[in-house]
């Protein structure tokens, strides 16, 4: 029997081989080899590519040395996006390792927020923590932890301890039992082909005649123009045991492996734990090519 | 919490009710009369029928509600016939009762009305006293009345023998109709209202309740002698009353609070355990004197009552010293009624709408409540596409066929026939009944409101618009005396649902729930999936994040293991490692400052054993044992601040045990599940070599890990189907999960674990001595024990200063007096004796200076775990047939036995793999009531009945589970038998030696000439003393819990411990293991049938005997076959 547990662990230990290559324009007192990581997908760019940095340095000259970025098919990566987010967005249909060009000049001011520090990514993970608990308690729960509860969570993540992580995390998921769920699902939608970076609206996890919402309702309400036409979705409600339903349309972007009528429970814990960082559920990370979670 | 059950009458009479865990009014079973009055109680519902007549409804149980009659054929010898009927002149009758006074024939003994059937012929009753009898039941004495003896001797000059017959209650789930008195003089006019209530008052007999009826010329009577055993009471005796009362209500406990004509209220005093029906009456004036009190209700201690006005008052300050209350309060809301249901909680008719409201945010702190809720549950008739999800989930889960059976036939298409269109057709009765009603009393006429409002004034109303009723129910009565709301209860009264309920989860349960639906197996696995695809072909690269070491650290405080042994302050830390495939080792450091010296001693947690929490009165504290641990029976004690401070190590700990030990998700089939006196449950996996002859595992390395919930007994088989009972003798069965309680998240599965309660009493003694002067007092002597005390006489416990056991529980009683301490008591309670500490006695002699009595007060706990409750019996005993692995009929269903709480001997039916609750019970017939019952691996089922002998259940197999009789086998000569455990062919018994002792001193029998053509065995053989309980499992393997097990730093109560060469030829075993403990009270081994592959070299059995290391001393010491 699985258990969420293992969906849970499944995710945490989620890997993304990557090749590192650098730039070719830049300068190097010998040729830099490519260099070969499995990165978290939970996790940040910059938190856990100290690794790449030291290795590419060590052919470059220290006043050739700025600000590291990294990029992808030509598109820069927002270091504050989840890797597993980055991936699904930008490469998920490309060949494995997903190869990622590293570059330490020219740094795109207008693309990416610097990352002076792990302080910064601290923060920026700290904020979104608590939006999500905003949106999920009222921030009841991550004003009541201490000090020490944030930092573990922290730690956890950046050091990839499941354990220590959902020690603290398991308290920001829980919900009064007469309640029949979070106040509202932080959740954010992901789309290449918009222009915003992202769609986030409040949405309850229950409906107002008491039903559970499923992640279909929360696409037709959010972002019906991701969803195909209504046809579909009347089978989908329809078929309660067939959940998972392979949408394709014309016109709109695909939407293969549609998961309808996701318990809450276990859209908690896929989205949130992969997506903690970003409190917000990536419930499709990319409409264009395909939907997972992430 | 156990679903129980609101009663309402809606203005057409039709009786529905709706339950605690539903959102659905559903009609009585029995619809054939129209109500206007019902009263309900826990296990039945008084009513009075549109015809007037009293009927009284018994739910529907598996246990039969089962009499025995009596009598005994006396003779008398004389030389020329020998025994013979032919007595003399002074003597008895020939067939007379126990008494001989009497005159009894077989033929003469009648049904005591039509709702009562024979079960069988007469038969006579072998047993005497435990022993069975020589033939034909016979016992012998010189004369009559004088003592019998089993054997003839040369001057027993007069024999009788005992014949007894059963008689059921027929009439389960059906009103049955309370016939009138035979003597019209006697005949009660028509009655106008009842109430039932007043089972806190007394439990003698069993399910005692008081029914109190008003009648149309204003006199209150009582129903006598009503009880479980005899559902429709005797006859009704008349109260007399001061004045001429119209209305009744009867609260669970001891308050009876009366309506008068002129508006005040009467309220019963000196209604007590030995005097139920009260003694006096006073008055209360009602709130103004411009409008009298028309309504009242009691509870445990509220009242509440309406006036003429409609206006609703709450009495305060009432309870069972001062039953009259101090004064009245207004409350908001006008009601046509209110009534007063378990736990104070209320429930009232609107008066202008006529909806049923919920009084809301009731506590034993605030017992007027809050808010009113209106309680728009739907009834069974408004929803026809729903109809079919209902019968779905419950008909099959919990109440076998009969639920199916009752929801079509109450289904939409009879309930239009039998509800619309009677409509006008049953008016006529009704309207019948409202002259007759009317005619005895014209007091009625003046204010119909009064006391008949359904049936006379609001009938054309109903008359006129019947559908409009269907949609939204007008109410006229409800009664919530059956209905159990709690605090934490969630009610889903309140809001209406079409299609599909989603609380289906909530009721059913089988090894696959509804959660691992198909979309969810799809997730995992495309997770799996996408985990393959990505990682692969890539597993030699680096790893981006370097695995470390994680140290959690705090602030604990810890036992000393030496003087001064005390609690001391320290810091802990927990360093974890895990590698990236996921193995964890852990290791707990504990740094203590001595003379100020810094020091610490550690733990590896891969040798830790087992982690007991131990909630005390103020410390949230738990041990932790490793096998050296365990045989010093000493384990490191560590306290935690707070409850949530402990509960995160608790489960931070055990997580990293089990990870360590790479265990995970919920214990295997074959897993030994045990039980502490605290109730925690723990379960442990058999290694292989559990049962090896060679290489044994000790026993006190094996791990244990608890499981969420509270539990008294635990029983298990190697199918994976797990029951336990609770200390209120709740019977709860395993879902397959794990975690709950204070383990949450990750130790805990997300799935199949539910809220669990259990109910236990604590218990203080008042002691006093007699003195020349003032007779007996609370002035003992300097040399006597605490005047309130424990039961040993050495802790002082007043009821004031005596708390719940630890945090967790709760107080849900005052305290009471508990007349059912073992030895009887005197009508106010006491017990008599000579002197401190002596045995006790029920009656007062010269020679009793000192008298005791018990107090008791119930507590109650609320925590989640992986159980599910069982419905509808309460049980003492369970036993589930232990299967090997080899003999996997995994078709058969299998079998169960149990014992209810009132020693009925039942067995389940149903009971599989995939439905491990089982269907519904069987009942098994016996002569008395029993107290355990097991079943062997070849379905001997053996039990244990309350004269302390055994029984052997003949006949028992798949096709026929409950057996075909009983052969009676005596205990072992002079001890009464507790308990019985069968294996695969072994039969042991413990006996209850030293039962009055603080630690008893139970005795181990091996059964003696066990063989498949002679089940019964031939006699008792002794094994072992000091044993409380006894495991015997599919490998007649035995495991028994023992006490006074001597460790080297202390003497253990309550220890896990394994017979050691128990073989073939050698089913008694030589010596013992010992394992984990103290603190132990129940074991299961029944589930283990992991046989360990056999060597050729068995090593002689001493050798065995010398590697356990733990026996020190005490009463184990003489290993070898040990005889009495």
């Amino acid at each position: 029997m699985t258990d969420d547990k293992d969906v849970l662990r499944d995710v945490w230990f989620g890997r993304i081989p990557t090749c590192f290559t650098l730039y070719q324009d830049e300068i190097t007192e010998r040729e830099a080899e490519p260099y070969y990581l499995l990165l978290p997908r939970v996790s940040y760019l910059t938190l856990v590519t100290d690794k790449v940095k030291k290795h590419f340095q060590k052919v470059m000259r220290q006043e050739d040395i700025s600000e590291i970025w990294f990029e992808y098919e030509g598109t820069p990566l927002k270091w504050h996006y989840p890797i597993g987010l980055l991936f699904d967005l930008l490469a998920s249909s490309s060949a494995l390792p997903w190869n990622i060009t590293v570059h330490f000049k020219s740094f795109p001011e207008k693309d990416l927020l610097h990352c002076p520090s792990k302080d910064v990514i601290e923060a920026h993970f700290m904020s979104c923590v608590k939006e999500a608990d905003a949106l999920k308690h009222k921030s009841q729960v991550i004003n009541e932890m201490q000090k020490k509860d944030h930092k573990q969570l922290w730690m956890g993540l950046q050091n990839d301890r499941f354990d220590q992580f959902w020690a603290i995390n398991r308290k920001l998921m829980e919900y009064p039992a007469e309640e029949n769920g979070f106040r509202y699902i932080p959740f954010r939608i992901y789309q290449t082909t918009t222009e915003r970076p992202f769609i986030q609206k409040l949405f309850r996890p229950v409906s107002t005649d008491g039903q559970l919402h499923t992640l279909g309702d929360l696409l037709k309400e959010v972002c019906p123009s991701a969803v195909a036409p209504e046809v579909f979705w009347d089978q989908v409600v329809a078929s309660d045991t067939e959940n998972v339903l392979c949408l394709n349309s014309r016109d709109h972007p695909q939407i293969h492996r549609m998961v309808d009528a996701l318990s809450q429970r276990i859209r908690e814990h896929l989205e949130e734990a992969e997506e903690r960082q970003h409190p917000e559920k990536n419930c499709q990370s990319d409409l264009k090519e395909q939907s997972h979670w992430v | 919490m156990p679903s129980s059950a609101l009663w309402a009458v809606d203005l057409f009479g039709r009786v529905f009710t709706l339950s605690t865990a539903g959102q659905h009014w559903e009609p009585c079973r029995d619809a054939q009369l129209e109500f206007k009055r019902v009263s309900a109680a826990r296990d039945c519902c008084w009513g009075i029928a549109c015809d007037h007549q009293v009927y009284v409804l018994v739910g529907a149980s598996d246990v039969p509600i089962r009499c025995q009659e009596e009598a005994y054929e006396n003779q008398r010898w004389n030389p020329v016939g020998g025994f013979c009927e032919t007595l003399l002149p002074s003597d008895r009758w020939p067939w007379s009762d126990v008494s001989g006074l009497q005159h009894r024939p077989l033929d003469g003994v009648a049904l005591p009305s039509l709702h009562w059937e024979w079960e069988s012929d007469w038969y006579v009753d072998e047993n005497f006293g435990g022993e069975p009898t020589e033939k034909g039941g016979w016992t012998y004495a010189i004369d009559f009345p004088a003592a019998y003896t089993r054997d003839k001797k040369w001057n027993s000059c007069v024999r009788r023998r005992r014949w007894i017959r059963y008689r059921r209650y027929k009439s389960q789930d059906a009103w049955a109709k309370i016939p009138s008195e035979d003597d019209p003089q006697q005949l009660p006019d028509p009655f106008s209202d009842l109430s039932v209530g007043g089972w806190e008052v007394t439990d003698e007999p069993v399910g005692r309740l008081s029914v109190w009826a008003v009648t149309l010329q204003g006199k209150v009577w009582y129903r006598e002698n009503v009880s479980h055993h005899n559902p429709e009471g005797s006859s009704w005796s008349l109260v007399d009353t001061p004045g001429e009362a119209v209305q009744i209500s009867c609260g669970p406990h001891d308050l009876l609070w009366v309506t008068l004509w002129e508006g005040q209220a009467l309220v019963r005093e000196g209604i007590n355990r030995n005097n139920p029906k009260g003694s006096s009456w006073s008055t209360v004036e009602p709130p103004t004197s411009e409008n009298g009190i028309l309504h009242v209700s009691t509870g445990v201690c509220v009242v509440w009552a309406v006036t003429k006005d409609r206006k609703v008052w709450f009495r305060r300050g009432v309870n069972s010293h001062n039953p009259c209350g101090t004064s009245w309060i207004e409350m908001f809301g006008e009601m046509m009624m209110v009534n007063v249901g378990l736990n104070d909680q209320v429930w009232g008719i609107g008066c202008v709408d006529r909806a049923l409201y919920f009084r809301q945010g009731v506590t034993q702190s605030e017992l007027s409540g809050k808010t009113w809720k209106v309680i728009v549950a739907g009834r069974e008739g408004d929803r026809s596409l729903s109809g079919s999800s209902f019968s779905l989930h419950s008909a099959g889960c919990f109440f076998g066929n009969e639920v199916r059976g009752s929801a079509e036939s109450c289904g939409p298409g009879d309930t239009d026939a039998s509800w619309e269109v009677p409509g006008p057709a049953s008016s006529p009765a009704g309207l019948r009944g409202k002259e007759s009603w009317k005619g005895p009393s014209h007091a009625t006429a003046n204010f119909p409101e009064a006391t008949d409002l359904s049936s006379l004034r609001l009938l054309p109303l109903g008359l006129e618009e019947p559908d409009s009723a269907d949609c939204h129910a007008l109410w006229a009565w409800v009664s919530g005396g059956g209905c159990a709301v709690e605090a934490h209860t969630t009610l889903k009264w309140f809001t209406t649902q079409s299609g599909l309920c989603p609380s289906v989860q909530t009721l059913s349960l089988s090894i696959t729930p509804a959660q691992t639906a198909a979309w969810r197996k799809q997730i995992f696995q495309q997770l799996t999936e996408r985990t393959k695809r990505e990682l692969e072909n890539f597993q030699h690269y680096e790893q981006a994040v370097e695995q470390s070491v994680w140290v959690k650290t705090g602030a604990l405080q810890w036992w000393c293991d030496w003087k001064p042994h005390k609690w001391m302050d320290v810091h802990v830390a927990l360093e974890q490692l895990t590698g990236h495939d996921g193995a964890q080792d852990s290791i707990l450091f504990i740094y203590y400052v001595v003379h100020e010296e810094k020091k610490y001693i550690h733990v590896f947690l891969n040798e830790v054993t087992a982690l007991v929490p131990v909630f005390s009165e103020a410390k949230h504290s738990f041990a932790l044992y490793t096998p050296e641990r365990t045989r010093q029976r000493w384990p490191v004690r560590l306290a935690a601040a707070t409850e949530q401070d402990m509960s995160d190590w608790l489960t931070l700990l055990n997580l990293s045990c089990c990870e360590s030990r790479r265990m995970h998700g919920r214990p295997s089939p074959q897993a030994i599940w045990s039980v502490t006196c605290k109730g925690d449950i723990f379960v442990s996996e058999p290694s292989p070599d559990l049962e090896g002859l060679e290489r044994r595992l000790p026993c006190d390395q094996m791990f244990w890990r608890q499981i969420g919930g509270h539990l008294r007994v635990v029983e298990a088989n190697s199918r994976g189907v797990v029951w336990g009972i609770g200390y209120d003798h709740t019977a709860w069965v395993y879902t397959g999960g794990y975690g709950g309680g204070c383990f949450q998240g990750l130790a805990s599965s997300t799935s199949n674990v539910f809220t669990q309660w259990d109910v236990k009493c604590v218990h203080i003694y008042e002691n006093q001595r007699w003195n020349p002067v003032t007779g007996y007092s609370s002035r003992g002597l300097p040399t006597d024990r605490y005047m309130w005390s424990d039961a040993t006489g050495l802790q002082e416990c007043t009821k004031a200063s005596t708390k719940p056991p630890s945090l967790q529980w709760t107080w849900v009683s005052d305290w009471f007096v508990d007349f059912s301490v073992p030895g009887g008591t005197d009508p106010e309670g006491w017990q008599y004796a000579s002197d401190f500490p002596a045995s006790y006695h029920k009656y007062k002699t010269m020679k009793d200076f000192v008298r005791r009595r018990c107090w008791a007060r119930k507590c109650k706990l609320v925590t989640t775990g992986p159980w599910l409750e069982v419905t509808s019996v309460a049980l003492r005993d369970v036993s589930i047939i232990p299967e090997s692995p080899g003999a996997h009929g995994s078709g058969l269903n299998i079998a169960l036995w149990a014992i209810s709480d009132k020693g009925d001997v039942l067995c389940r039916l149903g009971v599989s793999e995939l439905n491990p609750e089982g269907f519904c019970w069987m009942h098994v017939g016996t002569d008395q009531p029993f107290t355990s019952v097991s079943i062997g691996a070849c379905y001997q089922v053996w039990a244990v009945a309350r004269d302390g002998s055994a029984f052997y259940r003949s006949s028992v197999s798949p096709s026929r589970p409950n057996g075909d009789c009983w052969y009676h086998i005596p205990p072992p000569p002079k001890q009464r038998l507790k308990q019985v455990s069968v294996g695969h062919t072994s039969v042991f018994a413990l006996d209850e030696n030293g039962k009055w002792l603080l630690i008893p001193r139970g005795n181990l029998w091996y059964r003696q000439g066990v063989t498949p053509s002679h089940p019964q065995g031939d006699s008792w053989e002794h094994v072992s003393n000091n044993v409380r309980h006894v495991s015997v499992g599919p490998l007649d393997q035995v495991w028994v819990i023992a006490d006074k097990v001597q460790g080297s730093h202390s003497l253990s109560r309550g220890t896990v411990c394994r017979r050691t060469g128990v073989q073939s030829l050698e089913p008694k075993g030589q010596g013992w293991d010992y394992g984990i403990g103290g603190g132990w009270d129940h074991l299961s081994i029944r589930a283990s049938a992991t046989r360990a592959p056999r060597s050729s070299s068995q090593k002689p059995a001493s050798k065995q005997n010398g590697q356990p290391p733990s026996v020190a001393g005490g009463p184990w010491q003489t290993p070898g076959p040990v005889c009495c």
